[in-house]
């Protein structure tokens, strides 16, 4: 199998199929997801392909499935998801496929379509039954057993005008009844007052219960209205403002007793109606439920057969129309399984003709493929998301994998934090596949799941920094007992509040330190945080020049892959003195000062003498002498350091022009060479002409020609300069930001003490056992503060800094990251994508 | 009976478990008097002692009373446990049900 160390070889393929095969075959291809599929027509529009019209089929299938599934979503009906992964069907079976949906689909139309119309009646009705019912109340108030419309007019008109009409006949009031929505109401009252003039009287009453909008399915509010007025002009302008605000009139009979009969009809047919749409609704949800059996097979086996003749429509016609030419990008290693997958999808198609797999040469870069699992594909992601690593560049991600939660670790060291974060990603990973299969589309919940693997080891690192720097929520263990005792007697330490331990007296410090990790001792001292500071430093800058020294010896194994003799000589032999000479001879330093400086030394050697070790590098850089403290022999830490470090300097600085211009300047005389040789080739034979120029032709890249070749020089001048730079300022500003590690293990620690001081001491104070209800509740607000503030927050910081370290610190040391991704035709991914979409 | 949704549920059945844990170590580290955790006792900074055996009796006491506060806390969240874990279960069965 492939290594995780570089990218997969691999190779242009040219694949014939035979026409009939073609489709087969490419449905084996797309199930192994190994051949990345190069587009042979760029140049054809998408409508102009050989197999348009079957991916149009299946668009049109794909949104009469679409259609169903909205359907079914709406009844509420579960849709069965047995998680089998159907084959992509064979071609002829489409055709049954697209009968099969084309039924249903009609069959859904037409229910809807008939359940709207009833639904609609059904609405025109209960409307008309509400009109009937409410116009019932305004003409009982004004009933005395006359003709209705006239009781109205007595009502309304008063009785002196009606003798001054009684020559002109009886005033007969009209009237129109209606419904309308209830929030119409106030403009369509206004309205009719204006634009009538006041001459019409308007009663309404609301409708209680909400109706259903049959179009929409939404729940209205409406109010019955009812509008008296005199003469046909009015009335013609009463009808249209109601046509104007959308009210429906009903027509509603003048006498009583037609109208009762009306309602009594209204009711009988509500009935009928109802129970007609209940058969209806029935037959919709029989429809529903046989369909979301299928539903997710079908959309699995439209989307395959689409993907297929999408790759289809990739492929070139052979001249004679009888086979397919596809191009694709192979890896070496599976070139057999493609092989017999091909066999397979040949057999299956009944296809004689075996189809023919033939490898390529070519100058293209062929894309990055590394093999991942689910344990590594995390970290690949990490390293990925930076940027493609070029085709069989080394790859950061095996490193990654211990450097990374280390990293981490380093700035979030706490046994109890890390113990918490490692118990969560456990459960993620030992519950793996239930959860898998849960397929939640909460993001946050994904981001999560998706680095499980990277939690698991960032909890299991953070646990062991936590063990050596003694922490579990900012308290110690003292699992071996501390080795420092005290040996005052009473009155001195009831009169004093700060005492002092000696560690050069053996009384008071056993002379050999606590047996792994930081005595327990500290946590009680007053200077842990001085302490703490000078190891944490130490630490950080260690590993960061480790870090990046690793990092500049795996640019020595790009070299020498890429047979690069000149990068190795030119840019990683001074990359490295470079770097050894004037950061790692730091971190000896620091070696040796733990080493020869001690308590019970003699006073030269003893701290007190001790050198800062920053000063030093200081001095060493700028050549500046030191000088001694008090009683202090030098300010050297070995005989002979002075000139030591002076001949470091000096060669670590002579490397700067060696990066800086040798590869530039021996690219160029070659270069010069070449063209001399070129030029006396011409001169010498007359016959040359031809061979040079076959010669030329076959050596990739051409040599440039005169002003060209200048140019080039010119820029390759300039990007070493650019290299140079960054690398030299690089290894002093990364070898500072590395104090990072320092800096955010500090502040995790702080912030964790301060949070059990302030938080769970506080739980700790009652002196009765009512404490212990108090302490309850309190632990319940520090475990929330807890995971929130350090574990969520502090850790999502400590992961941040980790990537830059690994992105800026560690990669630029050796990583281009300037290839593509290898991205194979497979159902897996489509599928996924396709159903990633349909959530959004 | 249900009153939390499975969300809280879940997160009281978390912290109990947590809780039950840490406190009952907690507990007994007080038990033991344990020097890392003197700086919880409830013994103001101004106290002044007049004699070691007055300190060290004051220190004792406050030593129990920790450990048995956060005993009782940890009975507390055994309780806490026991309805959040019925909770979940009422939760997860009426999910079972739909």
């Amino acid at each position: 199998m492939g290594s995780l160390f570089r990218s997969e070889e691999m190779a242009l393929c040219q694949l014939f199929l035979q026409s009939e095969a073609a489709y087969a075959c490419v449905s084996e291809l797309g199930e192994l997801g190994l051949v990345q599929f190069r587009d042979l027509n760029p140049d054809v529009n998408a409508f102009q392909r050989k197999f348009v019209s079957e991916v149009r089929r299946c668009d049109e299938m794909e949104r009469k499935l679409r259609y169903l599934e909205k359907e079914i979503k709406k009844d509420g009906i579960p849709m069965l998801d047995t998680g089998e992964n159907p084959e992509a069907p064979q071609p002829r079976e489409m055709i049954d496929l697209e009968a099969t949906f084309e039924k249903l689909e009609n069959e859904l139309r037409e229910v809807n379509h008939n359940a709207e119309a009833l639904k609609r009646n059904f609405l025109e009705l209960t409307e008309l039954k509400h009109i009937l019912r409410k116009t019932q109340v305004f003409f009982d108030e004004q009933e005395g057993g006359l003709h209705p419309t006239e009781s109205m007019t007595r009502a309304l008109i008063s009785d002196d005008s009606i003798a001054r009409q009684v020559n002109a006949g009886p005033v007969q009031l009209g009237f129109v009844a209606g419904v309308i929505l209830r929030e119409r109401i106030p403009a369509f009252e206004r309205m009719l007052w204006r634009a009538c003039r006041g001459n019409v009287f308007l009663r309404q009453a609301e409708i209680e219960t909400p109706l259903e909008d049959p179009s929409t399915g939404d729940q209205v509010h409406k109010s019955v209205f009812i509008i008296f007025f005199q003469g046909d002009q009015l009335k013609s302008r009463v009808r249209k403002i109601c046509e104007g605000f959308r009210a429906t009139l009903y027509p509603c009979p003048e006498a009583p007793s037609q109208r009762r009969e009306m309602a009594m009809g209204v009711m009988t047919r509500i009935e009928d109606l109802n129970t007609v749409l209940g058969q209806t609704q029935d037959h919709r949800h029989r429809v529903l439920v046989a369909a979301a059996k299928n539903i997710k097979n079908w959309f699995i086996k439209v989307v395959k057969i689409k993907a297929i003749y999408h790759t289809l429509n990739l492929f070139n016609l052979d001249v004679t129309q009888k086979c397919l030419i596809a191009e694709c990008w192979v890896p070496l290693l599976d070139i057999e399984t493609i092989q017999l997958a091909l066999r397979r999808g040949t057999e299956r198609s009944g296809s004689s003709v075996p189809p023919i797999l033939n490898r390529m040469d070519t100058f293209e870069d062929p894309p990055t493929y590394n093999r991942t699992n689910k344990f590594t594909s995390a970290f690949q992601n990490l390293v990925d998301a930076y940027g493609i690593a070029s085709y069989r560049e080394i790859n950061p991600t095996p490193y990654t994998i211990i450097s990374f939660p280390f990293l981490f670790a380093v700035m979030f060291g706490d046994l109890g934090h890390g113990c918490l974060m490692f118990l969560f990603a456990g459960f993620l990973v030992l519950r793996e596949k239930p959860l898998a299969a849960k397929k939640t589309d909460n993001e946050v919940w994904n981001i999560f799941f998706a680095g499980r693997y990277i939690i698991l080891l960032m909890g299991l690192f953070s646990m062991y920094t936590g063990f050596i720097y003694n922490d579990i929520f900012s308290k110690s263990l003292n699992l071996f007992g501390s080795h420092w005792h005290t040996n005052y007697n009473v009155s001195t330490v009831m009169s004093n509040k700060d005492l002092q331990i000696n560690p050069s007296l053996s009384s008071d410090y056993d002379q050999v330190p606590y047996p792994v990790g930081l005595d327990p001792v500290w946590q009680l001292a007053l200077n842990k945080i001085v302490f703490l500071n000078a190891y944490k430093m130490k630490i950080s800058i260690i590993i960061g020049v480790l870090h990046m020294l690793s990092g500049v010896s795996l640019s020595l194994y790009n070299y020498r892959y890429f047979k690069d003799r000149l990068s190795i000589y030119c840019d990683f032999i001074p990359q490295v003195i470079f770097l050894v000479f004037l950061f790692f001879y730091m971190v000896l330093l620091m070696f040796i000062k733990w080493v020869s400086y001690g308590p019970q030394n003699e006073f030269a050697d003893s701290p007190a003498c001790a050198p800062s070790i920053l000063i030093t590098f200081i001095n060493m850089v700028l050549f500046k002498d030191a000088v001694a403290l008090e009683n202090c022999n030098t300010v050297y830490m070995f005989s002979g350091q002075g000139a030591v470090q002076k001949f470091l300097v000096i060669v670590a600085l002579l490397c700067v022009p060696i990066m800086l211009l040798a590869k530039p300047i021996y690219i160029m005389r070659q270069q010069k060479e070449k063209h001399v040789q070129l030029v006396n080739g011409h001169a010498t034979t007359e016959n040359g002409d031809a061979e040079g120029a076959g010669r030329v032709v076959q050596q990739p890249p051409p040599p440039p020609a005169g002003g060209h070749d200048e140019n080039e020089i010119g820029e390759l001048f300039i990007h070493q300069g650019i290299h140079t730079i960054e690398y030299v300022l690089g290894s002093v500003s990364h070898t500072a930001s590395y104090l990072r590690l320092w800096a955010l293990s500090l502040a995790h620690a702080q912030l964790s003490e301060v949070l059990w001081s302030m938080v769970m001491t506080k739980g700790l104070i009652l002196n009765s056992w009512i404490g212990g209800v108090w302490l309850w509740f309190v632990f319940g607000f520090w475990a929330i503060l807890t995971v929130g503030i350090l574990v969520l927050m502090e850790g999502l910081s400590a992961f941040l800094h980790t990537l830059r370290l690994h992105w800026v610190e560690f990669q630029s040391k050796f990583y281009k990251g300037l290839g593509y991704a290898f991205a194979p035709f497979s159902f897996e991914v489509i599928l996924n994508t396709a159903s990633t979409a349909v959530e959004e | 009976m249900k009153f939390c949704g499975p969300k809280l549920s879940l997160c009281g059945i978390i912290i109990s478990i947590w809780g039950i844990i840490q406190l009952v170590m907690m507990g007994f580290f007080y038990y033991i008097r344990s020097v890392a955790l003197i700086e919880d006792l409830n013994i103001s900074e101004e106290h002044k002692f007049t004699d070691p055996q007055d300190f060290y009796s004051t220190a004792d006491k406050m030593y129990s009373l920790n450990a048995y506060n956060c005993w009782i806390a940890a009975c507390l969240y055994i309780f806490t446990l026991v309805v959040s874990g019925h909770q979940f279960y009422m939760n997860n069965r009426n999910t079972m049900s739909l």
